[in-house]
């Protein structure tokens, strides 16, 4: 713009940009000193950033992106941050794998190392279905109580844990409780009186003609799993069904239903998934939780 | 179309004041003297301090004065863990009551000599004379043309600046971590993020505080010089110009008599040695710093005419009140009401301080109900109840912890692990260990939500904590 095209507002003394709405016109006043140093500063400081840091993508003969001299890499930060951490927990890692899990319950250091471990891979892999701190589901087991359907101890647990429910691998726990319903091996009324005579077995309810009528169902049909006083057998997973603790639900038509088309719920083989420490910890958390073998 | 049009004011005022800069000019005396040894003193405590050594034991820091090393505070042999912080907030409010006291007998001897913005402003104005001369010679070499002269004088000046600032910064981290080895990592490119950017921001704030801002920090951001205004009275010593005896001021010519004038011989020479660039000669100001450099300045004038020195001194307004009335000047009061207030309640602050020092537990016991599940029930019908204990030892020597429960009978408490259950453990020393309590109680001693107490009991020295813990159960109706 020449001198003489300048439209300076006579209010002001400002010279303005020309612009004009309705009658109204802008004010070309200069921007803060403050901010447009700021602003120019932002300018150097990108270019200093891209010589430093990954900016420019996908140059010619560059791959993806520049690399800046620093060579900065988020994901190979996060990998050496990885890599820093389990070589500050091989030591007591390393320790896990060579103790037993009863040694490692029973030295301060190692258990407070394996609950701390066990608690976070809990909440990682097992919460899912048994709830936090092992609260326990209809189906999936609580694992604070000392019920324990395939055995509470240590070895057991770190069994369980690592070989899974109903899996294919040979050290899988296993058992299968037959379809009496669905496969016809009993009629729905000789269902519904053993289902009765369940029920008398923990007191939920009391002696009656079914029920009676149901004990000989049971002697014939079950006994062989679930014992002849019905105590159950962990080295079968036959729950106990006299006690107060039941997997799917006490009422007449849960009874009833798992008589006629069990679920035979299953469990993965932790031990195909995850290391050994990693295990170990596991086991000994679950152990604590109850802190009772049942 | 006719707008209407506003037009400014004629004499409109612009509202910001350009800085003038000052050139306080260097004066001799007793104060100037007492105020560069009180810098060295400052200086070399807050360079020296994160340097000093205390041995604590082998896995200890051994840094005499170190924050926040894994959270905690040492000051010698006092160690401060997070959860006792507030012994920080009473440190705080010590310096605050001392710093009160102090006003309330001396006036602003804090900003004249102790602040940091003064140690440091003065330590700037110290490079500054170096590299550009005296308060005449600067004001010259403003003026001046860029010569090279200039050039290598001001470069010089501002790299010195720079590296104190940067000194300044790197003494403040060496406060959080352990010197040596914060040193040596700093320049091998080492030391963690933080370090480098407190540095950065110290040196960039000692920088502008001390090399740019100076004067304006004192008059424009500190909060102090406000809250003084309530703290001094008339019976605090101030830097005062005593213009009972100053005035009528004047120049005064050798063979001139004194009678009938003041002593004020108008030479502004306390003017020029002002570091706030202010006329002390005005009265109590809110800029004046007390610093006392005008007394030196005055005093050095009042030898060469010949007259009696302290025509500016440390005096209360009472007195100066007082002589221009014609009575004699009061003796300094010592004993004042907000004095002993003062000195009252920072002795008792000390005293309580000391107190919860001298008694403070050596451990603590923190128990944490599971939440999920809240309560599980056993196959004998008992109800079973999860806690996570923590032990915390702030001892260096191992403890032996004995825990009871009460409140329930029945009550079956144990700790997973620990042999048959056992509640005798042992813990090891400076830090928490974790253990998993179990407690059954039977289901018809239980109602909803019951309250036990549990005492953890060094069996040493008898010392316990204790809490209280919830235990949850089916509600019976």
């Amino acid at each position: 713009m020449s001198e003489h095209d300048k439209d300076v507002d006579a209010a002001t003394g400002v010279e303005t940009t020309g612009h004009e709405w309705d009658g109204i016109r802008e004010l070309n006043n200069p921007l803060p000193r403050w901010w447009l140093y700021i602003f120019y500063i932002t300018i150097v400081w990108a270019v200093v950033y891209w010589i430093f840091m990954p900016a420019w993508p996908a140059l010619p003969g560059m791959g993806t992106n520049t690399p800046g001299i620093r060579n900065h890499s988020d994901r190979a930060l996060v990998a050496e941050s990885i890599d820093a951490l389990r070589s500050a927990r091989a030591e007591n890692g390393a320790a896990l794998i060579e103790a037993s899990v009863e040694d490692i319950l029973a030295d301060q250091d190692l258990r407070q190392f394996a609950m701390a471990a066990g608690e976070s891979a809990f909440g990682d892999n097992c919460a899912t279905c048994h709830g936090a701190g092992g609260r326990g589901a209809p189906g999936y087991p609580t694992l604070a109580d000392d019920v324990w359907l395939w055995g509470g101890g240590l070895d057991e647990i770190q069994h369980t844990i690592t070989y899974g429910v109903r899996q294919e691998n040979m050290e899988s726990r296993f058992s299968m409780m037959p379809a009496f319903g669905r496969d016809q091996v009993l009629s729905a009324e000789e269902i519904t009186n053993v289902a009765h005579y369940v029920r008398t077995l923990s007191g939920l309810e009391e002696p009656s003609d079914a029920s009676i009528a149901g004990q000989e169902v049971f002697e014939w049909n079950c006994v062989a799993c679930h014992g002849e006083a019905g105590t159950g057998d962990q080295f079968q997973g036959a729950p106990d069904l006299t006690d107060r603790d039941w997997l799917y639900g006490s009422d007449m038509a849960t009874v009833q239903a798992t008589i006629y088309n069990p679920r035979n719920s299953a469990m993965p083989a932790w031990g195909e998934r995850l290391d050994e420490t990693t295990v170990k910890a596991l086991a000994v958390y679950v152990y604590a939780l109850s802190g009772s073998e049942g | 179309m006719t707008a209407l049009k506003p037009t400014p004011p004629s004499d409109a005022q612009p509202m910001y004041k350009k800085r003038e800069p000052v050139h306080p000019k260097l004066v001799s005396g007793k104060f100037r003297s007492f105020k560069f040894a009180f810098m060295a003193l400052a200086l070399a405590v807050y360079y020296g301090l994160p340097w000093i050594r205390w041995d604590r034991g082998p896995d200890a820091p051994d840094q005499a004065i170190l924050f926040f090393a894994d959270g905690k505070f040492y000051f010698g042999p006092i160690e401060i863990w997070p959860q006792e912080v507030y012994y920080i907030t009473g440190i705080l409010i010590l310096s605050s009551l001392g710093l009160f006291l102090v006003t309330s007998l001396f006036g602003r001897v804090w900003c004249g000599y102790a602040c940091p913005q003064t140690v440091w402003t003065d330590l700037y104005i110290a490079v500054e004379r170096f590299f550009e001369g005296d308060r005449n010679k600067r004001i010259k070499l403003d003026r001046a043309p860029w010569t090279f002269n200039k050039i290598w004088r001001k470069v010089a000046k501002h790299a010195v600046w720079l590296l104190i600032a940067a000194a300044t910064g790197g003494a403040l981290v060496f406060y959080f971590h352990d010197a040596p080895s914060l040193a040596y990592n700093f320049f091998t490119g080492h030391a963690p993020t933080t370090a480098y950017v407190f540095v950065g921001i110290l040196t960039f704030t000692t920088y502008s505080l001390a090399g740019t801002m100076r004067e304006q920090v004192c008059t424009y951001l500190c909060p102090w010089p406000r809250i003084q205004a309530a703290l001094t009275d008339e019976d605090a010593l101030n830097v005062t110009y005593r213009w009972d005896r100053g005035e009528p001021r004047g120049p005064h010519k050798k063979s001139e008599t004194w009678e009938g004038r003041g002593d004020c011989v108008d030479c502004n020479a306390c003017v020029t040695a002002c570091p706030m660039g202010i006329d002390i000669r005005n009265g109590a100001q809110l800029e004046c710093i007390h610093c006392a450099l005008c007394i030196d300045a005055c005093d050095d004038i009042m030898k060469k005419v010949g007259r009696p020195t302290g025509l500016i001194a440390y005096d209360t307004d009472k007195n100066v009140e007082l002589r221009a009335a014609g009575k004699p000047a009061q003796k300094f009061r010592l004993f004042r009401p907000r004095v002993i207030i003062y000195a009252v309640l920072i002795s008792a602050i000390t005293a309580l301080m000391a107190y919860g020092l001298f008694t403070r537990s050596t451990f603590e016991l923190n128990v944490l109900k599971d939440r999920s599940p809240s309560f599980v029930q056993l196959s004998d019908g008992r109800i079973q109840n999860g806690y996570a204990i923590k032990l915390v030892n702030k001892r260096i020597d191992p403890k032996n912890i004995r825990l009871e429960v009460t409140g329930i009978e029945g009550a079956d408490v144990s700790l997973v692990g620990e042999e048959h259950g056992d509640l005798d453990v042992e813990i090891p020393g400076e830090g928490v260990t974790r253990f998993r309590m179990i407690i059954k109680i039977p289901e018809n001693a239980v109602d909803g939500n019951d309250r036990l107490r549990i005492v953890a009991i060094d069996t040493e020295t008898g010392e316990q904590d204790a809490n209280f813990i919830p235990f949850s159960s089916p509600r019976r109706n």
